[in-house]
Parts: C-alpha cells; sequence; structure tokens
C-alpha cells in the first residue's frame, strides 16, 4: 500500500488549510477531519505539514543509507 | 506473580545493572505499564515529575517549546532507555515535554516508589549516576553541536545518526529534524536540497536516502 502523510485525528481542528495548499488534491475534509487519499500524484512535498497550523499532519522520512 | 516488567528488561537497564534476580523481582512488582497513541503527549513541561519511564517499544520525543511555539528536541528516547529522570530526582518540574513518536510502550515507576527502591537499595545510587551522567554528556554534545557547528553539519549528523542500520530507529519528519537540529523548517529544506545537489542524499518520496555516506561525514566534520 502506498505509504501517505499521516493526519493526528486528535489535533486536527479540519480548518482546510492543507486541502488548499496541496497541489495534487490528495487531501479532503470529512467530518471536520484531513482525510488523505491514496494517490500516486503526492510526491511527499510536505507542503501540507508545513501550512498546518496545528501540527496535525507528518510527512516522515525514512532515512537510509545506500550500500 | 505475574509481573508487568520482564526481569529481564530491568537486568539489561543501566539503573538495575548488578541486580539480583529477587531483588528485581521485587522491584518489577512497582511498575505500570501504559500504551500511548502516535502523537500524545506523555509527560508536560512545567508539571511536577510524578513518575519516572522506560521505553519498552517505539519512540519517545523530548523537546522544549518557546514562547513563540518553536520546539527544540533534547533527546528522542529508545527502547531500553529512560525520561523524566531529572524531574524525579530533584522534584522540581518537568524539564521537557515528551510525546510519543510512534505506538509507544512504557514501563513506569512512580516517584515514590523509585524513592522506596533507593531506600532500599542505597547502592542503587551508584547506577543512577552513570545514568544522569550519560544524560548529561549526551546534552553537552547538543550544546557543542548548537554552539559551534554550522546548521547544514548538524543536519548532516542527525541524518547519519537516524539512518537504519544501527537498531530500529524512527522516522522523522523535516519539523523535527528541524528540532532537533535548532533551526526553522525551511532551513532544513534548503539543506537537504543542497545535499542532494551535491549528490550527498537522494530524496525517494518518503525515503531519505544517503548516497555518499563519506562525504556526508565530512560535511559533519568540515564545520567545527
Ligand atoms: S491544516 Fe491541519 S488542522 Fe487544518 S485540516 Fe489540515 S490537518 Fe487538519
Ligand atoms: S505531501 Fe504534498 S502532495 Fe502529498 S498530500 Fe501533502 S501537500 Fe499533498
Amino acid at each position: 500500500m502506498l505509504e501517505m502523510p499521516w493526519v493526528d485525528f486528535e489535533k486536527c481542528t479540519g480548518c482546510g488549510t492543507c486541502v488548499a495548499a496541496c497541489h495534487c488534491g490528495a487531501i479532503v475534509i470529512v467530518e471536520s477531519k484531513a482525510i488523505i487519499i491514496q494517490t500516486l500524484k503526492c510526491g511527499w512535498c510536505t507542503v501540507c505539514e508545513a501550512v498546518c497550523p496545528e501540527g496535525a499532519l507528518l510527512c516522515e522520512f525514512e532515512i537510509v543509507i545506500e550500500n | 506473580m505475574t509481573l508487568t516488567v520482564p526481569v529481564e528488561f530491568l537486568q539489561a537497564s543501566p539503573y538495575f545493572a548488578d541486580m539480583n534476580v529477587s531483588e528485581l523481582d521485587s522491584v518489577a512488582g512497582l511498575f505500570f505499564e501504559k500504551k500511548i497513541d502516535k502523537g500524545d503527549t506523555i509527560v508536560w513541561e512545567g508539571n511536577p515529575g510524578e513518575a519516572l519511564y522506560f521505553v519498552a517499544s517505539g519512540a519517545v520525543k523530548c523537546f522544549k517549546t518557546s514562547e513563540e511555539g518553536k520546539e527544540q528536541i533534547l533527546q528522542i528516547v529508545l527502547p531500553g532507555n529512560s525520561f523524566n529522570d531529572v524531574a524525579v530526582f530533584d522534584g522540581g518540574p518537568s524539564p521537557t515535554s515528551a510525546e510519543a513518536m510512534s505506538l509507544v510502550g512504557l514501563y513506569g515507576i512512580t516517584k515514590r516508589d523509585m524513592e522506596k527502591v533507593i531506600t532500599d537499595h542505597p547502592w542503587l545510587l551508584h547506577n543512577i549516576v552513570q545514568v544522569l551522567s550519560a544524560k548529561v554528556r549526551h546534552l553537552l554534545d547538543l550544546v557543542e553541536d548548537l554552539s559551534f557547528r554550522h546548521v547544514i553539519s548538524r543536519i548532516a549528523r542527525i541524518l547519519l545518526e537516524y539512518a537504519d542500520g544501527a537498531g530500529p530507529k524512527p522516522k522523522l519528519t523535516q519539523q523535527e529534524m528541524a528540532a532537533l537540529a535548532g533551526t526553522a523548517r525551511e532551513v532544513v529544506g534548503r539543506s537537504l536540497k543542497t545535499m542532494q545537489e551535491d549528490g550527498l542524499v537522494r530524496m525517494e518520496r518518503n525515503r531519505l536516502v544517503i548516497s555518499n555516506k563519506d562525504e556526508l561525514v565530512r560535511l559533519v566534520n568540515s564545520h567545527p
């Protein structure tokens, strides 16, 4: 399954800032919470994390060393 | 008797090193267990330090928050290690907040029970001095890093430290890299871009691949 940014539903207020900022339409608000839909178009630009005023959205990086 | 904390877990902790099995059995009975969801706060900065916690699984970040809301992560606590030690021993408020970076399993012991353990086994103070000294050393390294190292070197050091390979490591957001490096999120973004242009790292969507480890190590040491 394609990994997507993670939303902390306890912190998300459903303000929609991330929806407006995401250039690929990956985020929708359902029942006042941001839901991220599976889409290959999400290139992990991290804009949604940067704009979220609640720190509710996380774009986590797995850091690996190439052998 | 069923114990919440396995004796082997305590045995492996520097806090209880050299305790015999029957002593460990009685100490184990004082522990409680907690499961914390990702993103939840375990300890709030400024609140009384009520318990000493040991991470059993997952990762916990301990951080301070400025009045403007900027975070500085002082330590990411991985399995086997403890947090909230200072407040439990000096009786003051918790110096940092602690938040779960993933689903976290914790073993905790209340301040009062820990004091009882120390009263019953005063030689444990020797172990505690060792644990606290290691923490002071870690903080001194952080002060050195923040004072003397260029920001891009600090970020390079974080990437090397949190790359997998040396045991399970938490994934990091750019916000967390900034909070570890004592800088702003945008600076992390720009630094990663520079490293990518220089061929040191490669961004593969949610994977940050260190493609030239030797050069990255050189970058860490180039701005002493
Ligand atoms: S910006 Fe943050 S708080 Fe607002 S809807 Fe998006 S995730 Fe929720
Ligand atoms: S990382 Fe970028 S593309 Fe993906 S959901 Fe967030 S804003 Fe949209």
